[in-house]
């Protein structure tokens, strides 16, 4: 708004809505209210024990001032940092759907390489959304007509031909609260965020992972990136190379490829295909090793 | 001497920074105060069509807007560092006299509202048409038209320099190291943007200026609007950093007092910081391509250091890439030579450590290269070139050090024993590597007088006054503590008073030398009020002191004694009242050495760094600094030290963070804000050890300072650099070095061999 991308008409404060807690569930699931605070979600008890990795993606994310300030409904609804989208000058299909996408021949060294379409080719630069897709998170939202609960994958819109669409919620919908379900494997689980700033900077790739291991196997796996998709991206093809392997480099190496085989880099992102595939094989064998960085 | 000097004495102005009450240029309390806000042109290169403001005008709160259709016309100035004490315009060129488009974020029109807010709305409605044409926004867009300007550096420096014949010097070489090195541009990014409050009272003009030297404000104003510099008054009372940005006077300065001139109202002007990038110029893009030629024992024999760079469709601006690179080692051969593309960018300008930074990278880098190449330890083979004379003019150096520097850096760095063999060393994921390279900054005597005033009340108490300004570096403290130090009180019983152009003059401290040219001016101010009560009390027949020689008398606390005889004497309250002196005062001034002064003149250091590779991910980490500098006398070593780490951060980066990035289609920064264009965080910063060698300098003024505000920076991206290639065995030769050029050169293999992921670059 201070850079004059956006120009709503009427702005509505939420903030006293009761929409603050986080509450544990009976079964060893989460319910996060909207309106927490991304620093009291970190600390919450229920979260750093059963969700680690909620609670990294959250430290690893912008820096303590705007997390003690921003909301959990507000991160997953942040928009791109798309320098384009942003400068309200050039052309941009998200900004001003049909202007042209500038960033796809401009400087694009942060964008995104998977879901990416010839409209749009910005990252969801959330770091929790992330560790909320491996979580298979629920959004709860209260529209004016109904309720609805709404599984996050679902929730982040790929670009396609329609950019300026982000999630699928109406005019009047409000994102109430996060549920995340029970998840046994979610207590081995990690965050991983590479970026050129040690801190208070965007991801280039990061990884949220977690593995169940029985019998030298994996059992269970959860695997989602941030920073190369157009919306956080769930590594579904590297899960599904993964279980039932043996955990090691190979079956790692291997489902990271997988995945990326999909990416579709420019110039100046095409970094980012290694990137991401060496980023999971370290974010599993850490889990899987102990190997700490 | 009091003991005042060498103090670690805390800065004075940090209460009132910690607690709020200090106030910046933009936090001046004024009736009537409107607000200004540019619009910067959306296109690079072209002519403004068409401009309509009515509906801009007819917005809420707006006082005034002028474009270049009603504003008036200004008086060309050419441009002169302000260093040298004139007018100081950063580029020649003045916008909104007509309506040609040079560069992207030229200003075209200033909106003045009774609100910022209302200011920066009504901004966004003002309509313009451009007719666009072609724009030259880097160095590879205008290669094929580049040429050798005579002058650069605000014509400070020849293009050109040569010693001694090259070719001769590289037959002679057993070895050639033939490096050519790329920079991103750079942006300063102090956290106080620039920022102007211009009042009028009739055709007095008072300006509240965040600048690096208010005497250059008050000369650039007055030139070019042609008003005699008694009519201007600038007060600048803190400084939120300034790193170049603020060396030079910008247009956006006279623009708001002619903006305030046009509604009749005081009017505040603070950039936004996207407009930080296209306003108070740059570090320019460039090329540097350097040839070393050495015999197999490690003498230098011929460097040949080339540079390439772009610079405004106004003026031939390039930062020096050879000043201090052409002197830190007794090589006969050299040859420097600068070229210039003429683009669509603004005048670049001063950026902390303006050409020391690039020049003294590549020379370091290379000789890195060479001592691996001959199988030399780094900091032998630069022993075995380091001169005691500058050898351009063989005149030995003023004060020296460097050897010093090498030996006090190395212990505490650990660097005996070190393994040259790269990526010898690993720990865990990360690859450990160490570097090191030669540091050296420029004196220069360019300044004109430097004026102080001392006033000593009879209760013992004074106010020292110079025209000079703090933006952050502790000048403020120094000066205090020069100034009780010659006039032999306490530090409490002084008031430094500074940031307003009706006091003695001071140039701007640029370039280093604010330390050593005001403290000249102080503590000669100083001094002679010192010396005038010592006269007087020695020809004083009532005084204890009376007959001594003047030579033997001493001051302390407030008190004269007899050298070697603390009991003999009196105070100068005790006289001063005797002789119904109310106060005392003198003018102190300092000239400084001929330009052909036959002396060489650096400043040296020494920089080490030991950094983290991840193996597999190519992530980056400094670890461990050491900087080892030589800088004179060091007046305080708690603000010393500060400059140094400061300027050592600055180049960690430097080397691994900053560039910003031009979109040539648009002829626009794509990176314009401080989300994109990254400079460290506390995250970021490693240990960093300062070590401070104290020489002994007769030159540069009666206290023999030589400076420490940007020799920190210069050499440490090149210690990085060399440890990066230590720790990975690859030399990358871009700044700044980041995750995709290591990528390909790690120890891991490519994790996507096995999948054959293909980037499709369609
Ligand atoms: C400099 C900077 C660095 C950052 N770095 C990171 C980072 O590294 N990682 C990361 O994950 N995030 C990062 N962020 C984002 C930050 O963590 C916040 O998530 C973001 O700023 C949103 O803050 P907010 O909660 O105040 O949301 P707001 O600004 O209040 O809201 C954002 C959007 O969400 C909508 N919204 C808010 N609440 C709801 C709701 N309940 N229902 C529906 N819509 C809603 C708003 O209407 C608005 O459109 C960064 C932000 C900044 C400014
Ligand atoms: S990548 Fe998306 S947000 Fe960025 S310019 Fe293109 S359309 Fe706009």
């Amino acid at each position: 708004m201070r850079q004059n991308v956006l120009r709503p008409g009427l702005l509505v404060d939420i903030n006293d809505l009761p929409l603050n807690r986080v509450e544990d569930l009976p079964e060893g699931g989460l319910r996060i209210g909207a309106l927490a605070r991304m620093s009291d979600v970190a600390q919450a008890a229920g979260v750093v024990q059963r969700f680690p990795v909620i609670s990294q993606a959250l430290l690893l994310g912008a820096s303590a001032q705007l997390r003690n300030m921003a909301s959990m409904g507000g991160n997953l609804c942040q928009r791109v940092r798309c320098s384009y989208f942003r400068d309200a000058t050039s052309p941009c299909n998200k900004r001003d759907p049909g202007s042209g996408c500038a960033a796809l021949d401009g400087f694009n060294r942060g964008h995104a390489i998977l879901g990416t379409s010839d409209k749009c080719i910005a990252t969801h630069p959330s770091d929790v959304a992330v560790a909320l897709v491996a979580m298979d998170a629920v959004v709860h939202t209260r529209g004016p007509a109904d309720d609805r609960a709404i599984p996050i994958e679902e929730f982040f819109l790929l670009p396609g031909d329609t950019p300026e669409r982000e999630h699928p919620l109406e005019h009047g919908e409000l994102i109430v609260a996060i549920e995340v379900p029970a998840t046994p494997t979610a207590r081995l689980s990690i965050y991983l965020k590479f970026r050129d700033r040690e801190s208070y900077e965007f991801a280039l790739v990061s990884v949220a992972a977690a593995v169940r291991i029985q019998d030298g196997a994996i059992a269970d796996v959860r695997l989602a990136l941030g920073g190369v998709g157009t919306k956080p991206w769930r590594a579904r093809r590297a899960e599904a190379s993964l279980v039932g392997k043996l955990a090691g480099e190979a079956s790692f190496a291997e489902a990271a490829g997988q995945e990326l085989a999909a990416a579709k880099p420019r110039p100046l992102n095409a970094f980012k295909v290694e990137l991401a595939q060496r980023a999971i094989i370290r974010a599993l064998m850490t889990l899987t090793n102990g190997d700490t960085r | 001497m009091s003991g005042v000097i060498g103090q670690a004495v805390s800065r004075i102005d940090g209460p009132a920074k910690v607690t709020g009450s200090a106030h910046y240029s933009g936090e001046i309390a004024l009736p009537g105060l409107a607000y200004a806000e540019i619009v910067g042109a959306r296109v690079a290169s072209g002519r403004i069509t068409s401009i309509d403001t009515a509906q801009a005008e007819d917005a809420e709160g707006v006082a005034g807007i002028l474009t270049h259709l009603n504003m008036p016309k200004v008086n060309n100035v050419p441009l002169l560092p302000s260093l040298i004490g004139g007018p100081a315009p950063g580029e020649t060129f003045f916008p909104m006299q007509d309506d040609v488009v040079h560069y992207a974020g030229q200003p075209v029109a200033i909106v003045v509202a009774d609100g910022l807010e209302q200011a920066q709305h009504a901004a966004t409605l003002v309509q313009i048409s451009y007719a666009e044409t072609p724009s030259i926004t880097t160095i590879d867009q205008g290669r094929a038209d580049a040429y050798e300007p005579e002058k650069i550096f605000g014509g400070l420096m020849p293009a050109q320099t040569r010693r001694g014949n090259v070719e001769d010097g590289f037959a002679a070489a057993d070895l050639l190291i033939d490096a050519p090195f790329r920079f991103a541009a750079n942006h300063h990014n102090p956290i106080e943007a620039l920022t102007t409050t211009a009042v009028w009272d009739g055709d007095q003009l008072t300006l509240y200026d965040s600048c690096q030297g208010i005497k250059a404000v008050q000369l650039t104003v007055a030139a070019l609007l042609g008003l005699s510099p008694s009519k201007i008054r600038v007060l600048t009372r803190y400084v939120g950093g300034a790193f170049g940005a603020k060396a030079m006077v910008w247009p956006h300065v006279t623009l708001t007092a002619l903006a305030a001139q046009y509604v009749r109202r005081p009017v505040r002007l603070a950039l936004p910081r996207g407009q930080m990038f296209t306003s108070c110029g740059h570090r320019e893009e460039q090329e540097q391509h350097i040839e070393l030629g050495a015999t197999s024992d490690g003498k230098l024999t011929a460097i040949r250091h080339h540079k390439i760079s772009i610079t405004s469709p106004f003026d031939d601006w390039a930062e020096p890439a050879f000043g201090v690179a052409s002197q830190l080692y007794a090589c006969p051969g050299f040859e420097g030579v600068h070229r210039l593309v003429r683009g669509n960018t603004m005048t670049p300008t001063f950026t902390r450590g303006p050409g020391e930074a690039v020049g003294v990278f590549t020379l370091e880098c290379a000789m890195d290269e060479l001592a691996s190449e001959l199988g030399i330890d780094p900091i032998e083979l630069r022993l075995r070139n380091i001169t005691d004379v500058d050898p351009n003019t063989g005149h030995p150096w003023s004060s020296y050090g460097l050897r010093e520097c090498f030996e006090r850096g190395a212990r505490r760095f650990g660097w005996a024993g070190r393994n040259p063999q790269p990526r010898s060393e690993r720990h865990g994921n990360w690859l450990i590597g160490t570097g090191m390279a030669t540091a050296g900054y420029p004196i220069a005597f360019f300044m004109h007088t430097q004026r102080a005033r001392a006033h000593l009340y009879a209760d013992g108490t004074a106010i020292v006054q110079t025209a000079t300004q703090e933006f952050g570096t502790g000048t403020s403290t120094v000066m205090t503590q020069v100034a009780a130090d010659g006039l032999g009180i306490g530090l409490r019983d002084v008031r430094f008073e500074f940031g307003d152009t009706d006091l003695p003059n001071a140039g701007s401290p640029v370039g280093s030398n604010g330390a050593m040219m005001v403290s000249a001016a102080v503590h000669n101010a100083a001094t002679a009020v010192r010396d005038q009560l010592i006269t007087l009390a020695v020809s004083d027949s009532q005084s204890p002191l009376h007959g001594a020689d003047p030579a033997g008398v001493v001051v302390a606390g407030g008190r004269m004694t007899l050298a070697g005889d603390a009991n003999t004497g009196e105070t100068y309250s005790s006289l001063m009242q005797r002789h119904i002196m109310s106060d005392a005062e003198a003018i102190g001034s300092w000239d400084p050495p001929p330009l052909d002064t036959p002396h060489g003149l650096l400043t040296f250091g020494a920089q080490f760094a030991r950094v983290a590779v991840d193996a597999d991910l190519g992530i980056i980490r400094v670890r461990h600094m050491v900087g080892a500098f030589a800088p004179g006398r060091v007046l305080n070593p708690k603000t010393a030290r500060s400059q140094l780490m400061g300027g050592m951060l600055w180049g960690m980066s430097q080397a691994l963070l900053e560039g910003t990035h031009m979109d040539t289609r648009h002829g626009r920064w794509a990176n314009a804000s401080l989300g994109d264009y990254l400079v460290p965080v506390n995250a970021d910063a490693p240990d960093v050890d300062v070590e401070l060698i104290e020489v002994e300098d007769h030159v540069t003024g009666p206290l023999g300072v030589k400076g420490v505000g940007e020799i920190g920076q210069v050499g440490a991206a090149a210690a990085i650099a060399n440890a990066v290639y230590h720790a990975t065995g690859y030399r990358v030769r871009e700044l700044p070095i980041a995750v995709e050029h290591l990528l390909a050169h790690l120890p891991s293999g490519p994790a996507s061999a096995a999948a054959g992921a293909q980037p499709d670059l369609t």
